[in-house]
């Protein structure tokens, strides 16, 4: 069995002696370059663009503008499942270049060139008039009555506001002997920072359009191109290579429309449009920023007797993912510290920034900021053990989420929470890290975490598989679930070995996904592919393994069910004779006189069901009071992702979540200027990404509690290992100074700050 | 396009002497990629941010996309390519990538591993915190550089011939 | 591909010197990462570059004939940080530049480049300043030598005339012999990161090291240049080495230093941050020479 071991990464030999192709790597140098000129202007209307200069550059092939988009297909942009709901399907507000902008870094022309410097100096050369309208980069602001409009179909430029009701919160708060806890927290912007950015190319083979693109949705980016251009979706070829990082960015659908117009206006030339660093952070996606206002009413005996969220989503200047971040963490809040009295509020509200999209975590890391902040808070008010607080409220077993029908099977909080504390020596520090004075000072501190599996019932969740053997037994795997770097394929590989019986080796996983051959599937996000695809391949192998042994009957006149594959060969389990391999049998079918047949197998799961995932982190932090500055001495995230299908691989994706939170958590923020609506730091100097020196050891540690309703006893791990940390380093920080700071990061300008406030320096 | 100005270039490249006319406007990233298709030199950030262009001129690591292709003149330049044997032999500090999972997307994976060719070249024993510095002009989203630490410190130690305490790295 | 109208590559100094006189609009490229980071962002782009990369004499760390060391304008942060005569004299020169960036810009950069841009960031000016660094500039005139505060006219400007580059950055004997430095770079990472805040210290202490007979400080970032506190030297001047001193020393800085408000940081922020690096590095500094910090 190969599910459960830590099988080297399929495409590791490749990535190590640099044969593995990136978009960029595939195309052809014959290709025209294109470059997007942005707005300069936070909200407003392009009164003219004069490309008259630019055209004039040699090398220049054509500059298009805003004006030229004739046909005006609006299209959403989010990696979600089509609905066939229309009122379920996502907002359509983009258009491949805009004269109405509405942030500065909208995207309202393109120059094509047939080189990158041409590309530039026209660029440069573009003249734009605009007519400006005033703008609003704050959430609270956005909200207010005469604040801009940046959509018309929108008042108070609120995109969606819902509620979540339970019991009476008014009348329960009327309950004497109340203790009142009440906190703002919030979450800046941050980027995904995969370190491929953006790049695509596009170009038309007969009357259809075939992008090449660096993506974790292929299937999805199909339908998106399809819509943008107004054309039939099967005319749309997408071709996804390996790409170098996604983290949810590339979960939306980026320039792929824009650039495969600019092909179509050209004869189908082919263009490339490779997105530079500067503009992957300010005009691609961002992570939502979310302000939180918490109050909870508790009980001096540890319980809650009431609570209140209200969430301000920020949306930026478009709708992409939208509602279902800021929901996604609203709809955590009642269930993970469950309590008879709950009012939520959640609101996505539309700014004049960068647009929001999908960032690993999804809500989460921002709503566990906001309430394992918090939590930490009511703890201390009520002079309460924060560990004993959480344990005595958290999520009990047995707990069920009526809407997904998500179970709490076993004790697994308290298991990681042992974990956790064993492993850091938690008691022993929480102790000597009481009551210190001076300027150096040490603490501890801990959070915890739920997340979905997948996007049921919210959503469409499916997968189809496709596995074709070949003459040596060895067969193809064929999936729409995609390899972004996480190591889908590796486990995809264990998973079919494991079911079908075959050899790791037998077993090839087609790592690109191309429209025109690839099973349907609807890609990399949600934490989705391990569960999803399990049914998928379970449900294929099976299937496959099933004709396999049927031909075999043929062959050998042994009734199928007394046939097995056992490590690629037809075993009779009655004595355990091998008959033949599975390459002979396969041959044999093949190239047959009497029966030609060709061996493969292909189906659809549609997935019904949903899995909770679990999980906490420990820090240790130590801060130099003086100088503002917190160091992380240790981190320990303790994951039950159900049954673990690569140890290895497992523990590596853990790892990267961690960095990533501890970048939420420490030190990044992308930052625009007041005055202008601009990214200040829209670059990897200033855009402040953990380096190989701002981390300590990173230790992962699993919980395994097989998930009952999974293929492969698996759920839930590529985003929740980015859930706890932020919160978890702030309360290390808090221990350590008394100093809750409630704004991420906690980094030396807001420590600064908070500690001037309090006098501490 | 300025008026095109050309220069012939003589340098060794994987350890093969070249001659090539080139555009004084490359960069090396431009030189290597685009003219010898030696793709493991990635494009990132294009201003010596990243690190996923680095490679090694005369034994130091330089991002090749800062690094303008003319002063390549003479020197002996070194990519991922270059690094297996003459029989596709792979390289200890390859092997011990894919040994510690240190590879993800792969996209940061060919600069690290020439950060690392320089580093082991030197056959010093570093502490922790200077492997940390020497490997500190990348960075990497996905693996939290936890696995690349490990598979350098194992590789130095393997070679310095503590067998025992690379293991327990 | 860089946006460049043309290259000239020099072969000697005065070459490069016939170069920049032959065209006076030609941008100089030494190690390049700024130069052309800039010509990328469109700042320079369409620029003539004069190339002096190539120049191999204006490299390396060397004693001239009075004692003074002479660095090389091109010679890289890494190899001042590995040099023998850079440990001996002034290591903290080569602890400030081995904070520059990560370990391929090292290589890359070059002292004389990071002075040249006349940036207040740069590792390596505070430290030469407060080391009372001579800088040489070679020119059609030939060669002319001016204090390094003198080189530093304000915020990207330099005192480089047209047909000149800086050819060495030269550490006199009487301000290296018996000091002892230390420099903290302030910043919001430990590596590939521009300074919030650098402070560089030295100290010259009495025979019984018990008095600081003379005190140096200069910072990056406290200003549109970098800049030495000469109200603080003062204060420390013939103190003795306590903890008092120190600290008055330390408080003193905010008399010079000028710190900007920016999105980067506020200003009262790099004032309180300021105060502290100068007393930590001068705390440093003394027990670099052998002194002991008393109550």
């Amino acid at each position: 069995m190969y599910v459960g071991k830590k099988v080297t990464r399929v495409d590791a030999y490749d990535k190590v002696i640099g044969r593995t192709r990136y978009t960029d790597d595939l195309c052809d140098k014959s290709a025209y370059i294109a470059r997007i000129l942005h707005s300069t202007v936070a909200n407003g209307r392009v009164v003219s663009i004069d490309v008259s200069e630019a055209e004039k550059i040699p090398g220049v092939v054509k500059v298009f503008t805003c004006f030229d988009v004739k046909e005006k297909h609006y299209f959403p942009t989010a990696g979600h499942p089509w609905s066939t709901d229309e009122s379920h399907q996502d907002v359509a507000d983009r258009l491949v270049l805009t004269e109405r902008v509405r942030f500065y870094g909208d995207d309202i022309a393109a120059v094509v060139a047939e080189d990158e410097v041409s590309a530039a100096q026209a660029l440069r050369a573009i003249k734009v008039e605009y007519e400006e309208y005033p703008f609003v980069l704050d959430v609270m602001e956005s909200m207010k009555d005469g604040a801009p409009q940046i959509h018309e179909e929108y008042p108070n430029n609120i995109l969606k506001h819902t509620t979540i009701q339970k019991g009476n919160y008014e009348e329960a708060i009327k309950e004497p002997g109340l203790i009142k806890v009440e906190g703002w927290y919030s979450t800046p912007t941050v980027q995904h920072c995969h370190i491929e950015n953006f790049i695509c190319y596009a170009e038309m083979e007969g009357d259809r359009i075939k992008v090449v693109t660096s993506t974790q949705i292929p299937h999805i980016v199909r339908r998106v191109v399809g819509q943008a251009l107004g054309v039939d979706w099967g005319k749309i070829r997408v071709i996804k290579p390996y790409i170098g990082g996604g983290f949810g960015n590339k979960q939306d659908v980026l320039y792929e429309p824009l650039c495969a117009w600019l092909s179509m206006q050209l004869g189908g030339h082919l263009v490339k449009l490779d997105v530079p660093r500067e503009e992957t952070f300010v005009s691609t996606r961002v992570r939502h920023a979310i302000k939180s206002h918490i109050i909870s009413w508790v009980r001096p005996d540890g319980t809650f007797a009431a609570r209140k969220l209200e969430a301000f989503s920020d949306q930026g200047a478009y709708a992409s993912h939208g509602h279902s971040i800021v929901a996604k963490g609203a709809g955590a809040f009642p269930q993970l510290y469950p309590c008879e009295n709950v009012e939520v509020d959640a609101y996505t509200i539309f700014t004049n920034k960068s647009v929001a999209g999908a960032m690993r975590g999804y809500g989460i890391p921002q709503a566990m900021w906001a309430v394992e902040c918090h939590t930490e808070e009511v703890a201390a008010r009520l002079g309460m053990d924060p560990i004993e607080f959480r344990r005595k409220n958290l999520m009990p077993v047995g707990y069920t989420d009526p809407f997904s029908k998500n179970e709490l099977y076993t004790d697994t909080f308290n298991q990681c929470i042992e974990k956790g504390m064993e492993e850091i020596d938690y008691k022993r520090k929480y102790a000597e890290y009481q009551n210190q004075t001076g300027d150096i000072r040490r603490g501890i501190g801990m959070a915890v975490f739920w997340y979905n599996t997948a996007v049921w019932p919210i959503s469409l969740e499916t997968s189809s598989c496709r596995m074709v053997l070949n003459q040596d037994g060895s067969l193809q795997v064929q999936l729409g679930e995609t390899e972004i770097g996480q190591g889908a394929d590796t486990a995809y590989t264990q998973m079919t070995a494991d079911v079908l019986g075959v050899p790791l080796e037998y077993v090839h996983v087609v790592s690109c996904q191309d429209t025109d051959v690839t099973p349907f599937g609807t890609g990399a996000y949600a934490s989705r592919q391990t569960y999803t695809a399990g049914f998928a391949i379970r449900q294929t192998a099976m299937l496959l393994k099933e004709r396999i042994l049927e031909y075999a009957h043929e062959l050998t006149r042994m009734p199928a069910y007394n046939l097995d594959i056992i490590d690629g060969k037809i075993v009779r389990v009655t004595d355990g004779r091998e008959l033949m391999t599975l390459g002979e049998l396969s041959t044999e079918a093949l190239y047959s006189l009497n029966h030609s047949l060709h061996l493969s197998a292909e189906s659809t799961s549609q997935i019904k069901s949903n899995a909770y995932s679990f999980g906490c982190t420990f820090a240790e932090v130590e801060v130099d009071i003086p100088m503002c500055q917190v160091k992380l001495l240790d981190i320990v995230n303790v994951h039950d992702a159900g049954t673990i299908i690569n140890p290895a691989l497992a523990e590596a994706q853990v790892h990267g979540g961690m960095s990533m939170g501890i970048g939420f958590g420490l030190s990044e923020k992308l930052m625009y200027d007041e005055k202008t609506g601009r990214a200040l730091n829209n670059n990897l100097l200033d855009y402040k990404l953990s380096t190989f020196m701002d981390h300590p050891r990173l230790r992962a540690y699993f919980v395994e509690n097989p998930e009952p309703t999974s293929a492969f006893g698996t759920k839930a791990l590529g985003e929740p290992p980015t859930c706890s940390i932020a919160p978890a380093i702030r309360n290390a920080v808090y221990q350590a100074t008394g100093v809750g700071v409630n704004d991420a990061p906690v980094n030396p300008h807001n420590l600064f700050r908070q500690m001037k406030e309090e006098g501490m320096i | 396009m300025s008026s095109a100005q050309y220069k012939l270039l003589r340098c060794t490249i994987n350890g093969k002497k070249v001659e090539k006319m080139i555009d004084v406007r490359a960069s090396l990233t431009d030189l290597l990629r685009d003219d010898f298709r030696l793709t493991s030199v990635k494009k990132g950030c294009e201003v010596g941010e990243c690190g996923a262009c680095n490679v090694i001129v005369d034994g130091e690591c330089f991002n090749s996309c800062i690094y303008l292709a003319v002063w390549a003149e003479g020197k002996e330049i070194l990519t991922l390519e270059g690094l297996a044997g003459p029989n596709g032999e792979i390289s200890d500090i390859q092997q011990a990538f894919i040994d510690e999972a240190a590879v993800q997307c792969g996209f940061c994976t060919p600069g690290f591993i020439m950060s690392a060719t320089e580093m082991l070249q030197s056959g010093k024993e570093y502490s922790d915190e200077e492997i940390r510095k020497l490997m500190s002009g990348h960075l990497c989203r996905c693996t939290g550089y936890e696995n690349i630490f490990r598979a350098v410190k194992k590789t130095m130690l393997r070679r310095l011939g503590k067998e025992a305490e690379a293991d327990a790295v | 591909m860089y946006d460049m109208k043309a290259l000239y590559e020099a072969e000697s100094v005065e070459h490069a010197v016939a170069l920049l006189v032959e065209h006076p609009e030609a941008q100089i490229i030494a190690g390049g990462s700024d130069v052309l980071v800039q010509m990328r962002e469109g700042k320079r782009a369409g620029k003539e570059l004069v190339s002096i990369y190539m120049l191999d004499e204006m490299r390396g760390v060397s004693y001239e004939a009075d004692g003074a060391i002479r660095i090389g304008s091109l010679t890289s942060f890494s190899h001042i940080t590995k040099d023998p005569i850079i440990q001996e004299h002034i290591n903290v020169l080569g602890e400030a530049v081995d904070m520059v960036g990560g370990p391929q810009i090292r290589n890359i950069g070059t002292i004389g480049g990071n002075t040249c841009n006349g940036v207040t960031s740069a590792d390596s000016a505070s430290t030469l300043h407060a080391w009372d660094a001579i800088v040489e500039i070679t020119g059609p005139d030939g060669v002319r030598r001016i204090p390094i505060h003198d080189f530093y006219i304000k915020a990207g400007v330099v005192d480089l005339r047209p047909g000149e580059l800086q050819t060495a950055i030269i550490i006199p004997k009487e301000a290296y012999e018996g000091y002892k430095g230390h420099y903290i770079k302030y910043a919001m990472r430990n590596a590939m990161d521009i300074a919030t805040t650098g402070c560089s210290v030295n100290v010259k202490l009495s025979a019984d090291k018990k008095t600081m007979e003379d005190v140096r400080i200069a910072y990056g970032v406290a200003g549109p240049v970098p800049m030495r506190a000469p109200s603080a030297e003062a204060k420390a001047k013939g103190k003795p080495t306590t903890k008092a001193a120190i600290r008055e020393f330390a408080k003193a800085v905010l008399e010079d230093i000028n710190p900007r408000d920016s999105w980067r940081a506020a200003k009262d922020f790099r004032q309180h941050i300021a105060v502290v690096l100068a007393e930590r590095a001068l705390t440093e500094s003394i027990r670099l020479a052998g002194g002991e910090i008393n109550e």
